[in-house]
């Protein structure tokens, strides 16, 4: 599949939350592309706003957040009277959210698999009844048929014995287990975009492999657009071949896995990047762990200028505190959100 | 699941001997009995009681052997020949007494258990579902005020006002002429347009405290990320709370079922004597209050009975619904 053509664009995306302690800039101004087929990773620290921007893209943010401003626009691929595939774009943030057009694309165009296999599923309906629900709700099959593409869709998640296992109740299942069930689920519609919110952050790491591989390899099958959301950068050195780099609500670098890897340009990604072990170090060589100094700012009251200034290293008194830093390409697709590169 | 319900009920065995003892016992505990209290009455009506006439027929109720005697007849005569002893107050046996009266409570009962679920499980969904909006703090408000409203009071004002307003007699479950009527169709029409202002009083109160745990329940329910993964497949709003949070904030009904029926059996009293409705709780008070001993230790077996088998009910209905508890059991 030809992975130039668009399929995602957010622009300027702000969703804020309105709590009685204040407001909360949970995503201040996003920007990102997604094209057909690609694999891109969110990452960042808890409360960065990685999750608000997903629900934002599903048009599921809770209450009381919301979207103030930006545009959300999906280009949807289209049978047209005369047989031939057409692209339509949708601008997702004109929808009603619960509205019938929203809901045809939630779910089929796009689909959501989330953080905590062990709470997603309803503990009181079996694992099958869940996904056939998904399926006769975004296709036109009879209950037996839904049932026959549910297993098949188990079964091509790797869920042993899938004929047996749909009509299992979630606590009867594995962590690992549910979280296949759960992108079986969210796979069963064939959507374009697939957004995983940290899927694998409460597993176990041999099944967190287990299930990156699955998901490496459903793409390659299926052809979908991964949106891989994760604070773990060896998950997206593994899935993803682009990544954003998100901080206090806003994407502070953006690049490919390789650029952002070798070459990182933020204070911030460097910071995230000198965090992580390595192997392979020699002993002579081998230092203490760096952590990010400071902790996430208070979000009722963001830093002025840069807010990650505070805890920057190589903050500059006087310029970093003072202005918004400007969004500038430091190399092909390859941006920063820093002053040290104007 | 079968294996269970058996077990279950071997140990109900034991626990009814148990409350039956204990019944019998605390029914005892007040000084003298019901002839003492038979004799006061009388003297203050004026009549003069011999002390050997009370004491002949202290005798011929067998009312001064030990407790315990006095406990293994009544309880062989139940077990054995479906004798519930004698009530002494209505010179009647106590089987011809409350059978009558134990079906009608449990009309009265359970058409309030239904009406009140009916009417509290949606209005407690909409409150939940649009919390801190004007119609919740309505229903807040109305519902603690109905949680707050005794009973008999609201039947004296639904009494007052149906008299002074309409001219209506609302007490009672019966019209002058079925009150002694053997059962027929028309008695139970009758009974029928008696039913619903005892049953709208009584389900008052249980109505306003369920609306309040259908609320808070849902409220838990409803930022649970499996109700995120139904909003995310597409479904919509309506459907996806009524059968995802509702159907598990509800578990608590299931599991209290059991109990809720004896509930309102002792709540269901000072209403029942307000509006002189031919239920147990009445009855009962009565039997106590002028220790007619076998009545009560009768009526309190009873509703023991019916406590402990609705415990079972509702232990089984809730491992009907909820497949996790299924697995423990």
């Amino acid at each position: 599949m030809a992975t130039d053509q668009l399929l995602l664009e957010v622009k300027d995306l702000k969703t804020y939350f309105f709590l009685e302690e204040g407001t909360v800039r949970a995503v201040d101004g996003v920007d990102m592309v997604i094209r057909r087929g690609q694999a891109l990773g969110v990452v960042g620290e808890s409360g960065c706003g990685k999750s608000v921007t997903a629900r934002s893209i599903l048009r599921i943010v809770p209450r009381p957040g919301r979207i103030v401003q930006g545009e959300i626009t999906l280009h949807r691929m289209r049978e047209s009277k005369n047989g031939r595939t057409v692209t339509e774009a949708v601008r997702l943030t004109d929808l009603d959210p619960m509205g019938v057009e929203m809901r045809s694309i939630r779910g089929a165009e796009i689909a959501l698999v989330p953080q905590e296999p062990m709470m997603s599923l309803s503990p009181v309906h079996t694992l099958g009844n869940q996904i056939i629900e998904a399926i006769m709700l975004h296709q036109r099959v009879t209950k037996a048929e839904a049932r026959e593409r549910a297993i098949h869709m188990l079964d091509l998640v790797g869920m042993p014995r899938p004929s047996r296992t749909i009509d299992r109740y979630p606590h009867e299942l594995s962590g690992g287990m549910r979280q296949r069930g759960m992108i079986a689920m969210a796979l069963c519609c064939h959507p374009s975009l697939l957004i995983a919110d940290e899927p694998t952050t409460a597993l176990d790491v041999t099944t967190e492999a287990q299930i990156l591989k699955l998901i490496r390899g459903l793409r390659q099958e299926l052809g979908m657009a991964i949106m891989y959301i994760t604070h773990n950068l060896g998950v997206v050195a593994q899935t993803t071949e682009d990544v954003i780099v998100m901080y206090m609500g806003k994407v502070v670098e953006e690049a490919d896995v390789d650029s952002l890897f070798h070459d990182p340009k933020h204070p911030y990604t460097r910071a995230l990047l000198r965090s992580i072990p390595r192997l392979g170090q020699r002993t002579r060589e081998r230092q203490r762990l760096e952590s990010i100094r400071g902790s996430v700012p208070d979000p009722y009251a963001l830093p002025k200028g840069c807010s990650f200034h505070p805890r920057c290293a190589q903050a500059i008194r006087g310029v970093c505190d003072r202005e918004e830093p400007p969004y500038v390409e430091v190399g092909p697709a390859h941006k920063v959100r820093c002053v040290l590169y104007c | 699941m079968l294996g269970y319900v058996l077990r279950r009920i071997s140990i109900m065995v034991p626990t009814l001997l148990i409350i039956s003892i204990i019944s019998f016992v605390i029914i005892q505990l007040p000084p003298g009995d019901y002839l003492t209290s038979y004799a006061a009455q009388l003297r203050t009506m004026g009549d003069i009681v011999q002390q050997e006439e009370i004491d002949a027929l202290r005798q011929r109720y067998g009312l001064g052997q030990p407790v315990y005697v006095q406990y293994f007849k009544w309880i062989t005569g139940i077990l054995l020949r479906g004798d519930w002893g004698q009530s002494m107050e209505w010179q009647k046996p106590v089987r011809d007494l409350i059978w009558e009266r134990l079906a009608l409570t449990m009309v009265l009962s359970g058409v309030s258990i239904l009406v009140s679920w009916f009417v509290a499980i949606p209005i407690g969904v909409y409150s939940a579902t649009h919390q801190y909006s004007i119609p919740d703090y309505i229903l807040s408000i109305i519902s603690f005020v109905g949680v707050g409203t005794p009973g008999f009071m609201l039947a004296l004002v639904i009494m007052y006002v149906a008299m002074t307003a309409f001219g209506l007699n609302v007490g009672g479950l019966f019209s002058q002429e079925y009150l002694a009527a053997p059962w027929s169709w028309a008695k139970v029409v009758d009974m029928l347009k008696h039913l619903w202002i005892p049953v709208l009083i009584i389900a008052l109160g249980s109505t306003a405290g369920s609306i309040r745990t259908t609320r808070a329940n849902l409220l838990d329910e409803l930022n649970k990320p499996y109700v995120e993964t139904a909003r995310a497949k597409g479904l919509p709003e309506g459907r996806l709370v009524w059968k995802y949070p509702v159907r598990v904030a509800l578990n608590p009904f299931f599991s209290t079922v059991g109990w809720s029926l004896a509930n309102l059996i002792s709540g269901e009293t000072l209403v029942s004597v307000v509006l002189s409705l031919q239920t147990i709780g009445p009855m009962m008070l009565r039997a106590l209050t002028s220790q007619d001993m076998y009545l009560a230790g009768s009526f309190l077996l009873l509703l023991s009975t019916m406590t402990v088998l609705g415990t079972l009910v509702s232990d089984i209905l809730l491992a009907w619904v909820d497949p996790r508890i299924r697995m423990e059991a």
